[in-house]
């Protein structure tokens, strides 16, 4: 289970988390939606370790990641899978080669064991025939979907996605989200996942979070979430132009 | 130190905190400067501690080392020769006409030696290989930045200073004395080709006299001099890109302050070295 009580950041008089609070259950999809430039991305690179909180804890069953520095940092880092949002694939390596990289580094598989998973996974995305492909060379939804066969060929326990369908078109969208989906029903990872694509996610989503203006102010499953009553969460699920969000 | 009065109406909490008098400003930014400059260091000191320290905790990445020599040895020979042989050749021709009228044109040989095996050598050769590696380097890395593949590395449990600091700083080490000991080479038969086919020096005279006046002493100086270059040059470039700002204007900064520094800290470590070693 993943907790976040009372997170701050500030970026010099820029306060962009003011005190979140959240609770990720142990094999559930949580969303967390927001405006673009609202604190998501922040946030997760807290549940990364990536940033450290002026105030605040971020519990991973029970212990304070924040705190955390080198070996008991990576410990936990070793149950993650993350998806960044431009995939963050290494660009001087083949498809084939990124996704065996975690494998390579982390576990002491042979190489024919190695291949074997990683032809499965990008099976799995749908890439089979990709693999001697540089990242440069394909396009940005199967360089998403290399970067999903990265993130999960170690079978982690937890896995975090940044906006990982931002800048495709909606075929491809709805296809990364089943992906999601159907990897999730069969790994049963906890999933985090960053995203303001209304109304896709409510499909795949247990639960979803508003960020809004720092805090949290709605958490609830997607029925309850469109049914709310908070002005700003009906604003932003139906991208209103008049409300208490201010245009950007 | 005198503090800021503090506000007593309404009207002065509205205006904020009454601003210091001009020269205390200055005073207070040149404090910031200070600890700006200090904090700076303190982070370029403690990057180089880290890998100097992952040199010696495995696991080493054999695989990764032999792709940085490769960068930043094999690939930076050609410019090497090709300066080496033009430096030796210019500097062979200066020399001839100087000690030629005082009537030393024997001494070519030595001086033309000296000069590249403890001097224009080892500065020479980490200077262009910061223009062609070390600047491609740092945009490597400023661009794994922002594409955020450092952080994916450390996200997977990884040390991103292993992966990427440790083999350039090991092969800065394995290449740069080499490529120190190719550009003097290079540079002693520019200087033979000048002085002695062109200009009609004999060869004995210029390879006797070199023997006679150049020795082990000088070729150590060169050698320690190009074995700290090949540490500062892949530090100051690693440390430039795996801390460079957003975008491809930050990678271009960075790059350009990388090749800077390392240019300007070559010539200051190159004054205080020559200085210190025999």
């Amino acid at each position: 289970m993943i907790r976040i009580q009372g997170l701050r950041k500030s970026f010099g008089r820029q306060e962009v988390l003011k005190g979140v609070d959240l609770d990720v259950a142990t094999g559930e999809i949580m969303i967390v939606i927001g405006r673009s430039g609202g604190g998501k991305s922040v946030l997760l690179k807290h549940l990364l370790g990536l940033m450290r909180p002026d105030a605040g804890a971020v519990l991973v069953d029970g212990v304070d990641i924040t705190r955390l520095r080198g070996a008991a940092l990576e410990a936990v880092r070793r149950r993650y899978g993350v998806v960044f949002q431009g995939g963050a694939l290494f660009d001087s390596m083949s498809v084939f080669d990124n996704v065996a990289f975690p494998l390579r580094e982390k576990t002491k598989l042979r190489p024919a064991e190695i291949a074997q998973r990683v032809e499965q996974k990008l099976e799995q995305v749908g890439l089979q025939e990709m693999g001697s492909k540089n990242p440069a060379e394909i396009s940005g939804g199967m360089r998403k979907r290399v970067a999903i066969a990265r993130a999960l060929v170690t079978e982690p326990e937890i896995v975090f996605f940044d906006e990982p369908t931002t800048g495709l078109d909606p075929i491809l969208v709805n296809t990364i989200h089943h992906l999601i989906r159907d990897l999730h029903r069969k790994f049963r990872f906890t999933a985090v996942m960053v995203s303001h694509e209304i109304p896709e996610i409510f499909e795949i989503a247990d639960r979803v979070a508003m960020l809004h203006d720092g805090v949290i102010v709605e958490t609830g499953d997607a029925a309850s979430l469109q049914a709310s009553p908070n002005p700003i969460v009906q604003q932003f699920i139906h991208g209103e132009v008049e409300g208490t969000h201010h245009a950007a | 130190m005198p503090q800021a009065r503090a506000p007593e109406t309404r009207a002065d909490i509205a205006a904020g905190p009454t601003p210091w008098p001009l020269p205390l400003r200055l005073i207070e930014a040149l404090g910031w400067l200070a600890l700006y400059i200090v904090a700076s260091l303190g982070r370029f000191g403690r990057f180089l501690s880290e890998a100097v320290a992952l040199v010696f905790i495995p696991p080493l990445k054999l695989g990764r080392l032999a792709g940085r020599v490769y960068f930043i040895g094999f690939k930076s020979l050609t410019i090497v020769i090709l300066t080496g042989g033009f430096t030796g050749m210019a500097l062979g021709l200066q020399v001839f006409l100087t000690l030629q009228r005082v009537g030393s044109e024997a001494f070519v040989g030595p001086a033309v030696g000296i000069a590249l095996v403890r001097e224009l050598g080892p500065v020479l050769t980490a200077v262009f290989v910061t223009g062609l590696a070390g600047s491609a380097l740092t945009a490597e890395l400023g661009i794994m930045r922002i594409t955020e593949q450092i952080d994916a590395l450390m996200v997977m449990a990884l040390n991103p200073v292993r992966y990427l600091v440790v083999p350039a700083i090991l092969a800065g080490l394995i290449t740069f004395p080499m490529l120190t000991a190719i550009f003097d080479v290079a540079g002693i038969y520019g200087g033979y080709l000048v002085a002695v086919i062109l200009l009609g020096m004999s060869p004995g005279t210029y390879f006797g006299q070199m023997q006679t006046y150049a020795d082990m002493t000088d070729v150590m100086v060169g050698f320690w001099k190009s074995l700290c270059f090949g540490v500062l040059v892949p530090w100051v470039c690693t440390y430039k890109g795996f801390h460079c700002g957003h975008g491809a204007e930050g990678v271009s900064r960075a790059t350009t302050e990388a090749v800077v520094l390392s240019c300007v800290l070559i010539l200051v470590f190159n004054y205080f070295l020559g200085s210190v070693l025999p």
